[in-house]
């Protein structure tokens, strides 16, 4: 195949194998010893520490970045691992500039926070390439547990509960574990198959079962959850994707990036994954910045991402934002689809939006409009919850959660991207996953209510 | 711009920058070096008898601590004194001095403590042209097995008598280099003066082990699963010099007395403050092992330009200025009163003071609503611990009270200066109405 970035039409192959490889390495190079050590050195201890207010998941950083200044990076781990055992695939995707990082007494002072999600990954990277899991369970309860979905929430609870002596059966619909972590986060934020690996590391605690191909809502029931276990735990991320509903959808290449990014993740060898010269990604979210992202990087010549409101309203970071444009995206504001056009009434071949005002008097279009020329069209504007049992209460598409993750029913617990309240990051479906394991584990031993 | 002439016990050099009898100072390659980047003199390495050299050990020779970024702060080294042939080394110096008539060559040396050693190498260093001679009375490994170094150090009595023996047979003048591995300086610093020197110099390094392979179980620098103590020098051990010196300069029998102040000199800084304190000039070691000759250009140019801000025409005007400054503790005013308080704008909200005040000290610093950090007058003590943990410079001060202001933690008024020596609590204080 001798394609470039200049070939027609949605083809494979349009780099070299070194570029491919290049483009999907590491976003941030992992530190070496000495630059951890130079970048814990600047840790200040905080006394009561902003930045671990800010990690959803509490993780002791002043005590994690000491042990790490300390030479000790295994203790290190064990103390991020202790609050959050996701703690390797959150250091390399949590949007650190809007949590721990934000809020570190050194941003304040000079606009340079300590690295803590670079530290976090040396001390974790550390431990996990060492034989062994570094907890042990405590003695079996022959309590069970079904957790629904093996994505981080429902792999933090069944982790969580397992340390607890309880053991877990998850269920996922997919043939493969890790939710989003395998099939979502862009590739070049976790390489080398970490996403896999971690999972594996994380089951050899033991106590743990995972049930592929196993759907709730097809073939898999609530009520009979509830009658086999003691209690239910319900992870099952947003499984939908919204609908855009605008003429010509049905053209051939408009597709869900969702559905783009889990083919990417999935596939071997990126050089056989077929993508466009003229990429249009619909959506102002993270999946629609990872969408263009990786377009450009399989070598889409040209790619642009439309949002329909301002860059107020954007969800992904100033950080992925800028990423974006560092590697040749390019964001248009205020400007919504009207019409995916095709010449051969096939395969779709433009887009036309038009401008939109999002003011005083609400959100409307303009009369104006501009075609934009794609071969291939992405859409990302948003999941949503599929499968949920109906007996579930559900608030703005999300299942009805209280803060310790219990549902409407009781019995039957929630977290992750599917309840209420997240903020739909892995880090924070990690600290819904292990919350609800800890109520339910105090339910079960009698020491809550 | 400042005149940085430095003219010591008769020796002159351009700076008052010398550099340390040391590595730096063992060859004319070195030497020759150092005094094309600038420096003002050196103190070759010490010298032995003549006969077979020492041996140094094969193995790692210095062990070492660091800070921040690998930053050295502190060197240790069980290296002896120069392991080459005395008659290569009074040639090699006689050369250099011939091509360097402005720089000052003063030639370190310990030989056993018989003076007919010392009548021994005194004429052949004499006759290099050399300045003046320092005798080694501080290395504290190795040599002090074999009477030597600091073994002669650390007795008052050898020192007077050595130092006696070497004014009896040279014209040159003797500086006498001090250890610090004994109880109070003062001592020997007076047996130097009794035995008619001509200078003290100081310090020498000081007994260390830096650290413990906790593999093999061995301190380091580890030589073939063994250890010893060697010498410390390099920035952390500035603050222990420092106090050495001052002492000899305040004391009544040694004050006056020349003083060449050694011990972690490693930027202008530095050497200004050693000279405050009554050095006349300052060695340096660790920082050019560390950084190369060419740090002496940002002493010249940092003394010079300090000194020209101050209003200061020549070093002399600098020896000893802070001299008269250094007390004893119970002269010290105990009716100063500050409270220290915290510029908000420039807190960083950490809570450094507050975990160091409330686990540790007075309980004075509240934490407020939203991370605000407050010092509480009435439990204050003045410390000036939060001051040394706040990571932002300035941002803690400490406030001095004005007289007839209440402090708020006593409810007394800040009245007249009163030390301990007059002090209602001190059993001994002399009162006026007895
Ligand atoms: C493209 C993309 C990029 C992202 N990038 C980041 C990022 O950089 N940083 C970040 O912090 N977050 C990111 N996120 C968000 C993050 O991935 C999610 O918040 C997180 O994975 C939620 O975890 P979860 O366990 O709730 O759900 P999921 O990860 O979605 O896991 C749900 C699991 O449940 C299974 N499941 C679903 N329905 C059923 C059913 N009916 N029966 C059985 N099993 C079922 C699924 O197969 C899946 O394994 C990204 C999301 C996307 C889509
Ligand atoms: C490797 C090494 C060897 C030394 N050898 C001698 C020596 O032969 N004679 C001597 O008087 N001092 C010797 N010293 C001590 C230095 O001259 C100096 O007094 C000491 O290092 C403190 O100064 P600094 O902190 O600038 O290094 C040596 C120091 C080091 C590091
Ligand atoms: S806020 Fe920054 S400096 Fe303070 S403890 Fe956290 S990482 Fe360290
Ligand atoms: S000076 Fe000492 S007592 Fe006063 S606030 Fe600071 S630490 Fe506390
Ligand atoms: S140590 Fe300094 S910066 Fe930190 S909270 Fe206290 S005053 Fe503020």
């Amino acid at each position: 195949m001798q394609n470039s970035q200049r070939t027609p039409g949605v083809v494979p192959g349009r780099l070299d194998d070194a570029t491919y490889r290049s483009n999907f390495d590491d976003l941030h190079p992992p530190l070496d010893a000495h630059e951890a050590r130079v970048a814990a050195d600047r840790c200040y201890f905080c006394h009561d520490a902003p930045c671990m207010d800010a990690c959803p998941t509490a993780i002791d950083i002043p005590m994690f970045i000491r042990q790490i200044q300390s030479g000790d990076p295994d203790n290190a781990a064990r103390t991020i691992f202790e609050q959050n055992i996701l703690g390797g695939m959150c250091a390399r995707v949590c949007p650190t500039e809007t949590l721990c990082e934000e809020v570190c007494v050194r941003q304040t002072a000079e606009a340079k926070p300590v690295e803590i999600g670079q530290l976090q990954r040396y001390a974790t990277d550390q431990l996990m390439a060492k034989e062994g899991h570094p907890f042990q369970r405590a003695e079996p309860t022959g309590r069970r547990i079904a957790v629904v979905g093996a994505g981080p929430a429902g792999l933090a609870c069944a982790h969580r509960l397992a340390l607890k002596g309880h053991s877990a059966v998850i269920y996922d619909a997919r043939k493969k574990a890790g939710g989003l972590n395998e099939f979502g986060i862009a590739a070049y934020k976790a390489p080398n198959n970490f996403a896999e690996a971690e999972v594996q590391w994380l089951l050899g605690l033991g106590g743990i079962e995972i049930r592929y191909g196993e759907k709730l809502g097809e073939g898999l029931l609530l009520e009979e959850l509830q009658d086999e276990y003691d209690a239910v735990f319900l992870g099952m991320g947003l499984a939908g994707v919204n609908a855009l509903r605008t003429e010509g959808e049905e053209h051939a290449h408009v597709r869900d990036a969702v559905e783009f990014i889990a083919d990417l993740r999935q596939a071997t060898d990126l050089s056989t994954l077929p993508v466009g010269r003229d990429v249009v990604v619909i959506g102002g979210g993270m999946t629609a910045v990872d969408a263009a992202i990786q377009s450009k990087l399989l070598g889409a010549e040209n790619v642009t991402m439309v949002y329909r409101r301002g860059r107020d309203r954007l969800s992904a970071s100033t950080f992925e934002q800028e990423l974006a444009t560092a590697k040749g995206v390019k964001i248009v504001l205020n400007a919504q689809p009207v019409a995916f056009n095709s010449e051969d009434g096939e395969t779709v071949s433009s887009v036309t939006f038009a401008y939109t005002e999002d003011g005083a008097t609400g959100f409307k279009l303009s009369e104006e409009t501009f075609t934009v020329k794609a071969d291939q069209v992405f859409k990302a504007i948003g999941q949503s919850l599929k499968g949920v049992p109906g007996v579930l209460e559900t608030t703005g598409g999300k299942i009805v959660v209280d803060a310790a993750g219990r549902s409407s029913i009781s019995g039957v617990w929630a977290g992750g991207d599917c309840a209420s309240g997240g903020d739909d990051l892995t880090v924070t479906a990690v600290a819904n996953g292990r919350d609800a394991a800890e109520d339910i584990h105090a339910m079960l031993t009698g020491a809550a209510g | 711009m400042a005149n940085l002439a430095s003219e010591f016990v008769g020796i002159k050099s351009p700076n008052p920058f010398w550099l340390a009898s040391a590595p730096p100072t063992d060859k004319e390659y070195n030497v020759r070096r150092a005094f094309e980047a600038g420096w003002g003199g050196v103190v070759w390495k010490t010298l032995g008898s003549e006969g077979p050299p020492v041996v140094n050990v094969s193995g790692p020779r210095y062990g070492a601590i660091f800070g921040a970024d690998r930053r050295l702060l502190g060197l240790n080294n069980i290296e002896l004194i120069t392991d080459r042939p005395l008659q290569q080394n009074l040639r090699e110096i006689k050369t250099v001095k011939r091509d360097y008539p402005d720089r000052a060559m003063v030639v370190s040396l310990m030989v056993p403590c018989e003076e007919e050693a010392w009548k021994a190498i005194l004429p052949v260093v004499e006759e290099t042209g050399a300045d003046g001679i320092e005798l080694n009375f501080g290395c504290p490994h190795g040599m002090a097995e074999r009477g030597m170094g600091s073994a002669v150090g650390q007795v008052p009595e050898y020192i007077e008598m050595v130092t006696r023996w070497c004014k009896q047979n040279t014209r040159m003048p003797v500086i006498v280099k001090l250890t610090p591995n004994i109880t109070n300086v003062v001592y020997p610093a007076e047996a130097a003066k009794r035995g008619g020197a001509d200078a003290v110099s100081l310090i020498n390094t000081i007994n260390s082990i830096t650290s413990v392979d906790l593999d093999a179980m061995s301190p380091e620098p580890m030589i073939d699963g063994k250890g010893t103590h060697g010498g410390y020098c390099g920035p952390a051990v500035k603050p222990i010099a420092l106090n050495m010196v001052a002492e000899i300069a305040r004391h009544a029998e040694t004050a006056g007395m020349p003083i060449s102040g050694i011990g972690g000199v490693t930027t202008w800084r530095d050497a200004a403050e050693f000279m405050a304190l009554g050095a006349g000039n300052v060695q340096v070691c660790t920082a050019v092992m560390t950084y190369g000759f060419r740090i002496v250009e940002e002493m010249i140019a940092g003394l010079s330009n300090w000194m020209d801000e101050k209003g200061y025409a020549s070093v002399d005007e600098v020896v000893g200025r802070a001299v008269p400054n250094v007390t004893d503790w119970q002269f010290l005013n105990l009716n100063y009163v500050t409270k220290a308080e915290i510029d908000q704008e420039a807190c960083i909200k950490c809570g450094r003071c507050y975990a160091a005040c409330e686990d540790t000290s007075h309980q004075a610093i509240l934490m407020k609503e939203g991370r605000v950090f407050e010092v509480d007058d009435s439990e204050c003590v003045a410390c000036n611990l939060c001051v040394n943990v706040c990571p932002v410079e300035g941002c803690i001060t400490m406030r001095e009270l004005s007289k007839g202001e209440t402090d708020e933690r006593t409810g007394e008024p800040v009245s007249d200066y009163g030390n301990w020596t007059e002090h209602p609590n001190n059993p001994g204080a002399s009162c006026a109405a007895e």
